[in-house]
């Protein structure tokens, strides 16, 4: 702790010929296929396969998301649809500022970042390219706690629908960009969790040497 | 923490080590006093952060959240009128909205979401914890449920709901009288109940525990 900061080269598990755990932090015997303390598979760092397959079917899902309705709002007899795009405009033009800034960000800044910001990681760690593994780190960590919280507008159409179903005046039925961008959530979620932070460090490493 | 290398370790000597999740460095398990907490040198990951009573306290906050949230699941949590209707919404009618045609499978996922897999993972940390905060010998299966636990953590998205419920409050304003019903304050104290109870969670020292306790 009391290096903190330095760029100092620092003992890893991998290097002492031990595999730690990502689960419970155990250090295992570099041969071992489960953790001894918690019983989970333990691995060295997978490759970038597995997160570059997820994020590239999130991309899939995300382009019917936006061009497809995502509600569909029916009053007296006439029927509208709207994107998610066209979702936050509306709450915008209605004047609802915050909660309009609060569906831009969680249905579409949130997702494009993590898009791009997962895209950049997995890139710079392919080809080793130059960064302090801190500042690489840090994107990893919001973009892994932040994602989830896209799933927003999935919630707000469920509730606005399940509120509005049976009124005959008027009801709001999820269209299947919901779908497709739940998909898309998930999809990135799975690409954040694949992700080994321990790849950052180990091209950091290389970098200092 | 001072680092250690040795090229060959015992079961023993293996279990005064510890390496961080995040980045492989690897420590000698550090002595952290009790409030205080133990960080990576490299990444900042908590490595170590021991609480006082933290296992009794998990398991209270936890034990209550599952109370919070049945309540939530039953109580209306957003009532709307209009035109001299009245509708009440319980959380379960928000996941079963989908439960026609092809949105099926939005309706499970999302009554997975915010109800099944935040249940399973508050069952998962009172059983694991519990006996042990008893002074008991850990429950069997209790690392695979804490585990599961673990792996459950992101996907369990009550909070992310509770924001749902007021974007979706400002949408329909404008049709109706909306207004918020018992369960949407259950589940506020519930997110308040799970954010203390992380800060008392340190995975790390909980695991070790566990396995001090399953094996005496």
């Amino acid at each position: 702790m009391a290096h903190a900061r330095t760029s100092q080269p620092v003992l890893t598990a991998r290097a002492a010929g031990l595999l730690g755990c990502r689960v419970c932090g155990r250090a295992n015997p570099g041969d071992a296929h489960h953790c001894a303390r918690c019983g989970g598979a333990l691995s060295g760092p997978s490759g970038l396969q597995g997160v570059l397959a997820w994020l590239f079917a999130g991309l899939v899902v995300y382009i019917p998301a936006n061009t497809y309705p995502m509600l569909r709002t029916s009053l007296l007899g006439h029927t509208t649809e709207s994107t998610i795009l066209g979702g936050a405009i509306d709450l915008a033009h209605h004047g609802s500022w915050g909660v309009a800034a609060i569906v831009f960000v969680a249905s579409i800044l949130i997702p494009v970042a993590k898009f791009a910001v997962i895209g950049y990681l997995a890139l710079a760690v392919h080809r080793g390219w130059p960064l302090q593994g801190r500042t690489r780190f840090h994107l990893y960590e919001a973009v892994e706690f932040i994602g989830r919280w896209s799933m927003i507008d999935v919630f707000v159409v469920a509730i606005l629908a399940a509120l509005v179903r049976f009124n005959l005046a008027a009801s709001i039925a999820p269209g299947i960009a919901a779908i497709s961008f739940a998909l898309s959530v998930v999809f990135t979620m799975l690409a954040a969790l694949s992700f080994d932070p321990r790849l950052i460090w180990r091209a950091a490493d290389k970098d200092t040497a | 923490m001072t680092q250690h290398a040795h090229q060959d370790l015992t079961d023993a000597a293996l279990e005064d080590l510890i390496v961080c999740p995040a980045c492989d460095a690897l420590y000698r398990v550090p002595d952290v006093p009790i409030g205080g907490r133990g960080r990576c040198g490299r990444c900042g990951h908590s490595l170590a952060a021991p609480r006082k009573n933290a296992m009794a306290r998990i398991v209270m906050l936890a034990s209550t959240s599952l109370v919070l949230m049945t309540a939530a699941i039953f109580f209306p949590f957003i009532e709307l009128s209009a035109g001299g209707m009245t509708r009440r919404s319980s959380v379960l009618d928000a996941a079963l909205t989908f439960s026609q045609g092809i949105t099926v499978p939005l309706a499970l996922a999302v009554a997975a979401f915010i109800v099944v897999l935040p249940m399973i993972r508050l069952a998962a940390i009172v059983y694991a914890l519990a006996p042990m905060s008893f002074g008991w010998h850990a429950a069997p299966y209790a690392k695979r449920a804490f585990r599961l636990a673990e792996t459950l953590k992101p996907w369990a998205m009550a909070e992310i709901f509770v924001i749902g419920v007021a974007v979706a409050l400002v949408k329909v304003a404008g049709l109706a009288t909306v207004g918020l019903g018992t369960a949407f304050w259950a589940l506020v104290l519930l997110v308040l109940v799970n954010i203390l109870n992380d800060t008392f969670m340190c995975k790390l020292t909980l695991w070790r525990t566990l396995e001090h306790r399953s094996r005496s």
